[in-house]
C-alpha cells in the first residue's frame, strides 16, 4: 500500500488531499456533452444533454434525464416530454428540480416519479426564464430565476413556494456579468455584478451598491462563488484576478493573480478553506494565504461543493478533495510527526509485528496516552479506506489497554459511525458521506432509495427508537409494497400494520385514507378497533361508508346508554331503530322500538307515582308495580308488551311473595289454573320463610310431585303417608333418606310401610 | 415458589419459566436504585407464577401497587415501574398516576413503563397525547407470552382472544401466539411438523413460518424436543366449552374459578383445620387460597377424573394415610423409628392435602346434588343427544323467569343452538325477547361426550387426518400440514419404526381462543393410554370455561344516570 500521505498536497500550513472514492459505474458517458446536476451530501447525479453542444442526430428526439448514484449506477431515467429545461438541480430532500423556460418547476423523486409542480409566477412565464440558481436557504432549498428582462424572482423553500420579487438593478439592460444568491441572517439576497459595479438586492425592493473590494482597476466581475456555509465569497475578474473574502464583502483575505483572464468553467469552494477554479485541463486551488495547488485533469469534470470539501466528478472517477484535519490525520500520518498519536500508531504496528519496539514507543508517550488514543480515534473517522480505519482503530484499542480509566464511549461511537458510513458508502448504495457530513445522514435517505433492509439494520444498529426508526421505515416499505400488492399488509406483523395505518392517516386526506384502507382488511379492522375505543363519531362514519347498518345500530344502542339526558338517549335509540330497519333486522328494530316505548312509559310512571322506574327492565317494572300493589298498571304493561303467560305467573308470584302479599297470592292461585304448576308457589313462600302459606298449596300439586312438596315444607310424616298412598317404594326411600336422628319414630314407621308394600306385591 | 412441578414432563417446561424470570430481572435491572412496581391487575396472577416477591425484593423492589386511577400510594423510591398490558384505557390511568405524582413533588423519581407482552405504537401515541411520554426514562416491553402452568400445560392468559379474533377481526393475539411459538422453538428446537385446523391456526402458522425465515440462520442449534405442533381454532369445536365440565378440576373451575392455577375458596369451611401454615395473622374472612398443580400428589391423581370417582378415591387415600400413621406402633428399633420420623413431613403434607380436597369435594357435592344443577345437567344431556333441540325449551324459559344468571341461560341457549346446528329464527327471537324483557346483570368428561377438539388430536396421532378428510371438510376453516426443515445434524435419531423401545412423540397442541380443563383432562387421558403414540403438551391463549368464555363475548351496558331527574336519585337513596 502506498503511504497514506501519498496524495497529500501542502497549501500553506495545511495539507489537502484528493482521493478517489469511486470509479464510475456508468459507461460511455462524456460529461462534456451533458449538463450535470449533483446533489450535496453525496446525493444522486442527474444528467441531461447539453443542447448548446448538441450533436446533430436524425429526426427530433425528446431529451432524456438520467439519474445516477454518486457511484455512477443508474437509478432511473425520465423521458422528457414537457417544456424546455433551463436548469436542473436537487433539493435538500433529494428531489430533482427541473426548471423550465416558462418558469414552471417540475419536481421528481430519484426514481423519476413525478411528484409535484409549482410556478415562479406569471411574469416569469410571460418573459421566459433565462437563468437560474438553486441555493441552501435557512428554510431548506431555495430557487431564484432571472427572466429575460433581467428581473429576479425567488422562493426560499421549494417545499412551500412563496414567490418574492427582488429589487430591480437600475439601468440593467443587458445580461449581468455574474450573480449569486447569498443566504445569511435568515434572509436571502442576490449579489449581482453589472460590469464592475456590485449590487446587493433584497426582496423588500431595496438595493445597495457595494464598494469595489478589489484593489486594482477591473472592468467586470465575470464569476462569483459563495461557500457552502454562505460565509465566504470569491470573485473572479476579467483581468484574471481572484478575490477571496467574506460574503458581506467586509473582509478581504487575499487577491491572487491567476494570469488567466479567461472566465473559469466553474468556480467552487472546497469546504471553507480554499477556492477551486476549473479551466480546460486544469484545476487551480487557491488558499486564503495566496498559496495554491494545481491539478491537471485530462477530461471534462464537474465540481460539487460540499460542507467540508469538494467532489470532483469525471467520466471515469469520482474524487473528493478536502483538507486533511490537522488535529488528527495530520498529526498521526505527517512525515516525521512526533505527536503522541503518531507514536501510538507506530507502537501498534510494531506490536502487530511482534517487535519489542512497541514498548519503547508506548513509554515515550506514556503520560500523553489519552491524547494519543483520541487522535487515533478521530483520525480513523477521517479516513475513507476501511483498511486504514481499521489500523487506526486497532492502534487506539491498543493504547486503551494502557489506560485504566478510559471512557470507552468515543471509541464505540466512532466504530458505530464508521460501520454505518462504510455501509452507505458502498458502491451499491453510493452515498459517499464524509465524517463531517455524518450528522446529515438519515435512514430516510435509504428509504428514498428503497433500500429498506439496510435502513432497518442501521436503525436497529444505532438503537433508534422504533417509532422513529424501524416502524417508520416498515411503514414506508409497506406503503410502497401496497402499491404493488395489498396482501402484504394482511400477513405483516401487527405493529407494522398499525404503523402503516397511522402513517397513511397522517399522509392522506380523510377521504383518501378511508378509501385506501378499505382495500386492506387487516388495517381496516384495526382502525375500526381503534375508533371503537377512541373515536365513536368516526366509527359511525366508517359504518356508514360500508353500509354496515347492523353494526351502526349496535353502536348507537351502546352509545345511548352513555347519554345522560333522556331526550338524547331516546334520540340515539330511535337512530338505532332506523338503522336496524335499514339492515332488515326487523326483530332488533322492533325490540328497540319497544325499549323506547318502555322508557317513555317509565317516565310517565315516575311522574304519576313519584317513584323510580327508569332503566328497570320490563320484567322488573311489572314486578315492582306488583309488589307495590298496582296490579292494574302491571296488567296494562303485560298486555302492551305481550309478556308470555308462564313468565308472567313466575313474575307475579315472586313479586307478591316479595311484598308479603299472601292474600293476593292466594287469590291469584285460585284465579285460574297455573301454567307453571304449584311448586313455584311453595318455593316462593319457603323463600320468604312462610311455611304456613306454603302448606296451602301442597294440595293443589299433582300427585307424582306431592311427596317432594311435603319434603320441601318439612312435613315428612305427610310425605311418608302420601308415598304410602301412592305405593311408591322409591318415594318412601327418599323420605327415609331425609330422616335424621330426631325422626326415629317416623323412620321406624316408614320401614314398616316398606315391609307392607313389599309383602303386598 | 418451587417450580419442580414444571420439570416432571417429557419436555422440561421449567426452562421456559427460568427464561421468563431472567428477562424480568433484566428489565428490573435497567432501572438503578430502589423501585416500586405498579401492576396492571390482570398481570399479577401470571407474574406470580414467574417470580416470587422475595426475588423481586433482591432486585430492590420495595413496594408493589395495583394500577388504579387517581393518585398512587406514596413510596420513597428512586424508580416507579409500570408493568401493564398495551391497552389504551390503561394508558389514561398511567398518565393520571404520573401527573398526580409529579404534582405532589417530593423526591425526584424516574418513571419506566414495560408493556407485557409487546409494546404498542397506539399506546405510545396515547401516552404522547396525554403528555407523559417524555417523562419515561424507559419505554420497553417484557415478553411474557406462554406461562408454564404445569409440566404439560402452558397458557398466555389473554382474556379476549376469541372475541378479538372472531368478533373484532383483530388478530393481535394471534401475533402474540406466533411469537410465543418462536420463544418455545428457541428453547426446545424447531418443531418439524406443524398441523392445524381453522383460519386463526392458518394465520398463526403463516406468521410463525415467516418469523423463522426472518431469523435466517440465527436460530439456536437445538435438537427438537417437540415432534409435532397441532394448532386448533376454538371455532373448530364450539360445543365443548359450553356444557358443565364434570371432571374434578373442571368442576372446581366451574364453581369457584381457577385463576393462574390457584383457587379462592370460602374460608369458613376451612376454619377448623388448624394445621394450616397460614399463621395467626390470617383473617378468617379472607378467602382461602389453594395452589392447584401436579406438585400435589393427590391432586395430580384426582383432577382429571370424573367427579363420581372422587369420593372413592378420597376414602381410599384416607385409609392409606391412617395405615401409614399406624405404622408407628410397629416401629420397634431406633432405626425403624427414625425411618418413620423421616417420612412424617411427607405424610403430614398428604394429610393436609387430603383434608383440603375432602372439604372441596364436599362443597362441590353440595352444588352437584342441588336440584338446579341436576335439572340443568339433564337439559344439557338432552341437547347433546339431540333431543328437542328445535323448539323453545321450557327449562330455559323457567330460568329466564326465575332470573337465573344470564350466562347460565346463554350457555344453555348456545348448547341448544350448536347441537341443532343453528336455531330457527323464531325460536332465537323468542329467547332474545324473553331475555331482553328480563335481563339479569350479572359430559367421561361430560359423561358420555368426547370433545371434538381432542378427537382431532387423537386422529392426528393415528391413523392421521387423511382418514377423516370428509369430517374435516365440514368443520370451519382451512386444514393444513407443513414441514419445517431442520439441519440434518439436529434431527432426532429414531429407532426404526416398529421398534418397541421407541418413546412416543411429543405433540404440542395449541388451542387458539381458549381451552377447558375437561379438554386438558381428555388429552392427558390420551397420553396415559398404554398404546399412546404421543405425549401431549397443551398450550393455549387462555384457560376457559363456558362461563368465562361467554363473559368475554358480552358487553356490559350500564345506563348512565340522568342527573336532572332528582326524584329518582332521592328515592333510590332511601331504599
Amino acid at each position: 500500500m502506498a503511504h497514506v500521505t501519498g496524495d497529500w498536497n501542502p497549501l500553506g500550513q495545511v495539507f489537502y488531499r484528493k482521493q478517489e472514492i469511486y470509479s464510475m459505474g456508468w459507461r460511455d458517458i462524456d460529461l462534456d456533452k451533458f449538463v450535470v446536476a449533483a446533489a450535496p451530501y453525496g446525493g444522486p447525479i442527474a444528467l441531461i444533454r447539453d443542447e448548446t453542444k448538441l450533436v446533430r442526430v436524425q429526426g427530433s428526439i425528446r431529451p432524456v434525464i438520467y439519474i445516477y448514484t454518486s457511484s455512477g449506477r443508474e437509478i432511473s431515467s425520465i423521458r422528457w416530454n414537457s417544456g424546455h429545461v433551463i436548469h436542473l438541480g436537487w433539493s435538500c430532500s433529494e428531489e430533482l428540480l427541473c426548471v423550465q423556460e416558462d418558469g414552471s418547476v417540475l419536481v421528481y423523486d430519484i426514481f423519476g416519479q413525478f411528484k409535484r409542480t409549482f410556478s415562479m409566477g406569471t411574469e416569469a412565464k410571460e418573459m421566459k426564464v433565462r437563468d437560474c440558481r438553486i441555493f441552501n436557504s435557512h428554510q431548506g432549498t431555495g430557487l431564484a430565476v432571472m427572466t429575460s428582462s433581467y428581473r429576479i424572482f425567488m422562493v426560499n423553500n421549494v417545499d412551500e413556494p412563496r414567490i418574492r420579487r427582488m429589487a430591480d438593478v437600475p439601468g440593467l439592460d443587458a445580461p449581468p456579468s455574474s450573480w449569486v444568491v447569498i443566504s445569511q441572517d435568515r434572509q436571502s439576497r442576490v449579489l449581482l455584478a453589472r460590469e464592475n459595479d456590485l449590487y446587493l438586492l433584497d426582496h423588500g425592493g431595496q438595493y445597495s451598491r457595494q464598494l469595489a473590494p478589489v484593489s486594482q482597476q477591473v472592468e467586470a466581475y465575470t464569476e462569483m462563488a459563495v461557500s457552502f456555509n454562505n460565509k465566504y465569497l470569491a470573485l473572479f475578474t476579467n483581468t484574471g484576478l481572484l478575490w477571496i473574502g467574506s460574503s458581506d464583502l467586509e473582509r478581504a483575505y487575499c487577491e491572487f493573480d491567476t494570469k488567466c483572464p479567461q472566465r473559469p468553467k466553474q468556480l467552487a469552494w472546497c469546504g471553507t478553506g480554499a477556492i477551486v477554479g476549473y479551466w480546460e485541463n486544469i484545476l487551480l486551488m487557491v488558499g486564503p494565504g495566496k498559496d495554491y495547488v494545481k491539478y491537471n485533469v485530462d477530461s471534462t469534470v464537474h465540481l460539487v461543493p460540499e460542507l467540508d470539501g469538494l467532489r470532483i466528478l469525471s467520466n471515469y472517477s469520482h474524487e473528493f478533495l478536502h483538507k486533511v484535519p490537522s488535529e488528527c490525520c495530520g498529526v498521526v500520518f505527517k512525515m516525521g510527526s512526533i505527536e503522541p498519536g503518531a507514536m501510538l500508531y507506530e507502537a501498534s504496528r510494531e506490536f502487530q509485528n511482534g517487535s519489542p519496539k512497541a514498548d519503547e514507543y508506548i513509554r515515550m508517550i506514556q503520560d500523553r496516552l489519552q491524547v494519543a488514543v483520541d487522535q487515533c480515534i478521530q483520525a480513523a473517522g477521517c479516513e475513507h479506506e476501511p483498511t486504514t480505519q481499521r489500523m487506526l482503530l486497532r492502534a487506539a484499542s491498543f493504547g486503551k489497554c494502557f489506560l485504566s480509566d478510559m471512557n470507552p464511549e468515543p471509541f464505540v461511537r466512532m466504530c458505530r459511525m464508521l460501520r454505518v458510513l462504510n455501509s452507505v458508502r458502498d458502491f451499491t448504495i453510493g452515498i459517499p458521506l464524509s465524517c463531517a457530513q455524518h450528522p446529515f445522514f438519515m435512514p430516510h435517505r435509504l428509504v428514498l432509495r428503497r433500500q429498506y433492509p439496510l435502513a432497518i439494520r442501521i436503525c436497529q444498529y444505532l438503537k433508534m427508537p422504533d417509532a422513529e426508526g424501524v416502524s417508520r421505515i416498515l411503514a414506508h416499505w409497506a406503503c410502497y409494497k401496497n402499491l404493488v400488492k395489498s396482501k402484504t399488509v394482511s400477513s405483516a406483523p401487527l405493529p407494522t400494520v398499525y404503523t402503516v395505518v397511522m402513517h397513511l392517516k397522517e399522509k392522506l386526506t380523510l377521504g383518501d385514507f378511508l378509501m385506501t384502507i378499505r382495500n386492506l382488511p387487516t388495517a381496516q379492522s384495526l382502525y375500526l378497533q381503534y375508533c371503537k375505543e377512541q373515536n365513536r363519531e368516526m366509527l359511525q362514519d366508517l359504518y356508514y361508508q360500508e353500509d354496515n347498518f347492523q353494526e351502526s345500530a349496535n353502536c348507537r344502542v351502546m352509545d345511548s346508554y352513555n347519554e345522560t339526558r333522556m331526550d338524547e338517549r331516546l334520540r340515539a335509540l330511535q337512530q338505532a331503530q332506523e338503522a336496524y330497519t335499514k339492515a332488515r333486522n326487523e326483530f332488533a328494530a322492533k325490540v328497540t322500538e319497544e325499549q323506547v316505548r318502555l322508557l317513555k312509559y317509565q317516565m310517565r310512571l315516575e311522574e304519576e307515582l313519584k317513584r323510580p322506574y327508569l332503566d328497570l327492565s320490563l320484567h322488573d317494572t311489572i314486578s315492582q308495580l306488583t309488589t307495590e300493589g298496582n296490579h292494574k298498571l302491571a296488567e296494562q304493561l303485560r298486555k302492551e308488551f305481550k309478556v308470555p303467560d308462564k313468565r308472567f305467573w313466575w313474575l307475579k308470584i315472586q313479586a307478591l311473595a316479595e311484598g308479603s302479599d299472601w292474600a293476593e297470592l292466594d287469590r291469584f292461585a285460585k284465579s285460574k289454573k297455573s301454567p307453571i304448576g304449584y311448586e313455584p308457589f311453595i318455593d316462593v313462600c319457603l323463600k320468604h320463610q312462610n311455611r304456613y302459606e306454603a302448606n296451602k298449596y301442597v294440595g293443589r300439586i299433582a300427585d307424582p310431585a306431592k311427596v317432594k312438596a311435603y319434603i320441601k315444607i318439612g312435613n315428612l310424616e305427610q310425605a311418608a303417608e302420601t308415598a304410602m298412598q301412592q305405593r311408591s317404594e322409591e318415594d318412601l326411600n327418599l323420605v327415609l333418606s331425609k330422616c335424621t336422628s330426631s325422626h326415629r319414630v317416623l323412620a321406624e314407621k316408614i320401614s314398616t310401610m316398606k315391609a307392607q308394600l313389599s309383602s303386598k306385591k | 415458589m418451587a417450580a419442580s412441578h414444571l420439570s416432571g414432563g417429557r419436555v422440561n417446561l421449567a426452562i421456559l419459566r427460568e427464561a421468563a424470570r431472567k428477562e424480568l430481572l433484566e428489565c428490573l435491572d435497567k432501572c438503578d436504585g430502589t423501585k416500586a412496581v405498579v401492576w396492571d391487575e390482570q398481570l399479577t396472577g401470571p407474574f406470580g407464577l414467574i417470580a416470587e416477591y422475595s426475588l423481586l425484593k433482591e432486585h430492590e423492589v420495595d413496594k408493589m401497587f395495583q394500577l388504579r386511577p387517581g393518585r398512587m400510594p406514596a413510596a420513597n423510591v428512586n424508580n416507579i415501574i409500570f408493568l401493564c398490558r398495551p391497552k389504551l384505557a390503561l394508558m389514561e390511568i398511567v398518565a393520571q398516576n404520573i401527573l398526580k405524582e409529579e404534582e405532589t413533588g417530593g423526591s425526584r423519581k424516574e418513571f419506566h413503563i414495560f408493556f407485557v407482552p409487546r409494546k404498542s405504537l397506539l399506546c405510545e401515541q396515547k401516552l404522547k397525547e396525554l403528555g407523559v411520554y417524555g417523562t419515561f426514562s424507559n419505554v420497553d416491553e417484557y415478553t411474557l407470552d406462554l406461562i408454564p402452568f404445569d409440566s404439560d400445560l402452558l397458557s398466555m392468559e389473554i382474556d379476549s382472544t376469541f372475541r378479538d379474533c372472531y368478533l373484532e377481526d383483530d388478530m393481535t393475539s394471534m401475533y402474540y401466539a406466533a411469537k410465543s411459538l418462536m420463544s418455545v422453538q428457541a428453547l426446545y428446537g424447531i418443531i418439524p411438523t406443524v398441523c392445524g385446523k381453522g383460519d386463526c391456526a392458518r394465520h398463526v402458522a403463516d406468521m410463525m413460518l415467516r418469523m423463522r425465515r426472518e431469523l435466517a440462520g440465527t436460530e439456536p442449534q437445538i435438537t427438537p424436543q417437540i415432534d409435532c405442533l397441532l394448532l386448533l381454532d376454538r371455532t373448530v369445536d364450539l360445543m365443548t366449552p359450553l356444557p358443565t365440565q364434570l371432571t374434578y378440576e373442571g368442576l372446581i373451575d366451574e364453581i369457584f374459578g381457577i385463576n393462574n392455577t390457584s383457587v379462592k375458596l370460602p374460608p369458613e369451611k376451612f376454619a377448623s383445620s388448624k394445621q394450616q401454615t397460614g399463621g395467626p395473622q390470617e383473617m378468617p374472612t379472607e378467602p382461602k387460597k389453594l395452589v392447584l398443580n401436579s406438585a400435589e400428589e393427590l391432586y395430580a391423581e384426582a383432577r382429571d377424573r370424573n367427579f363420581h370417582a372422587i369420593g372413592p378415591l378420597l376414602s381410599r387415600k384416607a385409609k392409606l394415610i391412617s395405615a401409614q400413621f399406624e405404622e408407628r406402633h410397629g416401629a420397634k428399633t431406633v432405626g425403624e423409628i427414625k425411618q418413620f420420623v423421616s417420612r412424617l413431613p411427607h405424610m403430614q403434607a398428604a394429610k393436609i392435602s387430603l383434608a383440603n380436597h375432602t372439604t372441596i369435594a364436599e362443597m362441590i357435592k353440595e352444588v352437584t346434588d342441588s336440584d338446579h344443577f341436576m335439572e340443568s345437567l339433564t337439559v344439557q344431556q338432552e341437547f347433546l343427544n339431540g333431543i328437542d333441540t328445535d323448539k323453545v325449551n321450557p327449562y330455559i324459559e323457567d330460568c329466564i323467569a326465575r332470573k337465573e344468571p344470564i350466562i347460565k341461560i346463554l350457555r344453555l341457549v348456545c348448547i341448544q343452538s350448536v347441537a341443532n346446528n343453528g336455531m330457527k329464527q323464531k325460536t332465537l327471537d323468542y329467547y332474545k325477547r324473553e331475555i331482553l324483557q328480563n335481563p339479569n346483570d350479572i359430559s367421561y368428561v361430560f359423561s358420555g361426550y368426547a370433545p371434538l377438539s381432542v378427537r382431532l388430536a387423537q386422529f392426528l396421532a393415528r391413523p392421521g387426518w387423511r382418514s377423516i378428510e370428509e369430517v374435516l371438510r365440514i368443520l370451519p376453516g382451512p386444514t393444513f400440514e407443513e414441514a419445517q426443515r431442520i439441519p440434518v445434524g439436529l434431527r432426532k435419531k429414531r429407532t426404526s419404526v416398529g421398534g418397541g423401545s421407541e418413546s412416543p412423540k411429543v405433540t404440542l397442541v395449541y388451542f387458539l381462543g381458549g381451552v377447558t380443563y375437561a379438554e386438558i383432562a381428555a388429552l392427558r387421558f390420551l397420553s396415559q393410554q398404554e398404546d399412546s403414540l404421543s405425549d401431549y403438551i397443551i398450550a393455549t391463549t387462555k384457560i376457559i370455561n363456558g362461563h368465562t368464555w361467554l363473559e368475554g363475548l358480552m358487553d356490559t351496558l350500564c345506563p348512565a344516570p340522568f342527573p336532572d331527574s332528582s326524584s329518582t336519585s332521592k328515592s333510590k337513596g332511601r331504599r
